[in-house]
């Protein structure tokens, strides 16, 4: 592997060996071994076109674990707002002897365009392009759902996720129905008609717009975020009608499967799509993805970074 | 060696183990895998049975400590568990099938600082092959076999490879 830029890039050993280098790391950093020197002398440039809180410092803490220098990047107070194109900051990063980049971009595509041309020599690292794909995300999501529901098993066989909300503009949504399928897990996509995209028929998942139906089936439900700042036009009538139909209370909860688990990328909108009841209670594992971002994001720095460039 | 021998090695240095440390109380048995951790538990096991008490164990994977990780593909990583009473003023002892040019050792002892500072560390091997680069030096060892550096030895285990023999070629 060269790069991450999407999971459809990704072969099933791939994913399944994130995962497991995923797992060895998190076990070794749960523990007394803070810091490893395994990317000591490798320079990671955080490249964010948009905001970020979590991947940004989570991509940072991952570098960082494995030694690795970090420069941090922002769009905003850098030469982008004085109107430098995304090539003339590539070869700029790339002068100062990048080993990765690690970029967040509005484009859907532009981890593609940076990895294709020849503006960087180092690895690239898509951390989410506009409405097209969020690997990083997708794959602690995975290690979250496989840690706890699938007994030791190798990869999600059998399991039953549901994906809520706003799939049309939610790469988070495409990237985890791609590697869920991968890994063997039936996704049921759950939405109005109007946040779903077009061509979701041929998506490898089942779409039902009645989220009562669904829950009782799955053993994982994945929330997603309302994303207002990439709704120019109204979606659904009003938040709280969005909210009755499609937002996760204590009621829904309790036709859950005993065991199952929720879970939300972040940053979570308490009160539209889940209520603060659902968000903390014993079912969620909304900060555990927190933490298993930081794993997950080490095993993708490691097998990019460590071995022979 | 073939498994009589490799059986016979490992009793002989469970007994030096115990006979250096006086008993298993303050031991700690750090196998790296993949044949350093079957060949340690075959000696926890056996200084279990010895001492009629079982022996801290565990296994040290080295793979994020080892200075040649950019000469090739990135390697799996192995599990590395540590007892739950740590190795914090303990006398840990290292084990692993081949001592050879002696940096999975120093990767080894680098991974051991990580996680904590032990009384003493010491190095039990199945095959001490020469070659050193570095100055490290096992305490416990199965066999010398003296070896033209191009050679390579293979220890084969049952766990892992069906029998247990030590190929030289």
């Amino acid at each position: 592997m060269k790069h991450l830029l999407s999971i459809s890039d990704l072969s099933y050993d791939e994913a399944v060996q994130i995962l497991d280098t995923a797992q060895e790391l998190a076990r070794v950093s749960d523990g007394p071994m803070k810091k490893l020197p395994t990317l000591r002398g490798r320079t990671i440039v955080n490249l964010f076109y948009e905001d970020s809180t979590r991947t940004r410092i989570s991509f940072e803490a991952a570098a960082k674990r494995l030694s690795a220098d970090v420069i941090n990047f922002s769009a905003k107070g850098s030469s982008v707002s004085k109107g430098e194109s995304l090539k003339d900051t590539a070869l700029t990063l790339q002068a100062m002897g990048a080993d990765a980049v690690i970029i967040r971009h509005s484009a859907s595509g532009a981890a593609r365009r940076l990895a294709d041309s020849e503006w960087t020599s180092g690895s690239v690292v898509n951390a989410g392009d506009g409405t097209h794909e969020h690997p990083s995300q997708a794959l602690l999501d995975s290690f979250t759902i496989r840690k706890h529901l699938a007994h030791g098993g190798k990869d999600l066989a059998g399991l039953k996720v549901a994906i809520v909300g706003d799939v049309l503009h939610s790469r988070v949504a495409r990237s985890n129905v791609l590697l869920l399928d991968k890994l063997g897990a039936k996704v049921f996509l759950v939405a109005p008609p109007t946040l779903l995209p077009v061509g979701i028929e041929n998506w490898p998942a089942t779409v039902s717009y009645d989220l009562d139906s669904v829950l009782p089936q799955v053993d994982a439900v994945m929330m997603l975020r309302i994303q207002m700042e990439r709704m120019s036009d109204s979606f659904f009538p009003s938040a709280r009608e969005y909210s009755r139909y499609f937002g996760l209370n204590q009621e829904r909860l309790a036709k859950l499967k005993p065991t199952a688990i929720v879970m939300h990328p972040g940053p979570m909108n308490r009160g539209l799509e889940i209520t603060a009841e659902s968000a903390d209670s014993a079912r969620s594992v909304i900060v555990e993805q927190v933490s298993n971002g930081i794993s997950v994001r080490m095993a993708i720095l490691y097998l990019l970074l460590a071995g022979e460039m | 060696m073939n498994s009589a021998d490799i059986s016979r090695a490992l009793t002989r240095i469970s007994h030096e183990i115990l006979e250096r440390n006086s008993g298993s109380d303050n031991l700690v048995i750090l196998g790296i895998p993949t044949r350093g951790a079957h060949l340690s538990n075959r000696i926890s096991k056996l200084i279990s049975e010895i001492e009629g008490k079982p022996v801290a164990s565990g296994t040290l994977d080295i793979t994020l400590h080892r200075d040649d990780l950019r000469t090739r593909a990135p390697r799996p990583l192995m599990p590395t568990m540590i007892p739950n009473e740590g190795i914090e003023g303990k006398d840990v002892v290292l084990v692993d099938d081949v001592l050879f040019s002696g940096r999975t050792i120093r990767a080894a002892l680098d991974a051991l600082g990580e996680i904590g500072r032990p009384q003493t560390v010491q190095l039990a091997v199945l095959v001490d092959r020469g070659h050193r680069e570095l100055p490290i030096r096992a305490d416990f060892v199965g066999k010398n076999l003296p070896t033209n550096r191009n050679q390579s030895v293979k220890v084969l285990l049952s766990e892992v490879d069906g029998r247990d023999e030590v190929v030289v070629e």
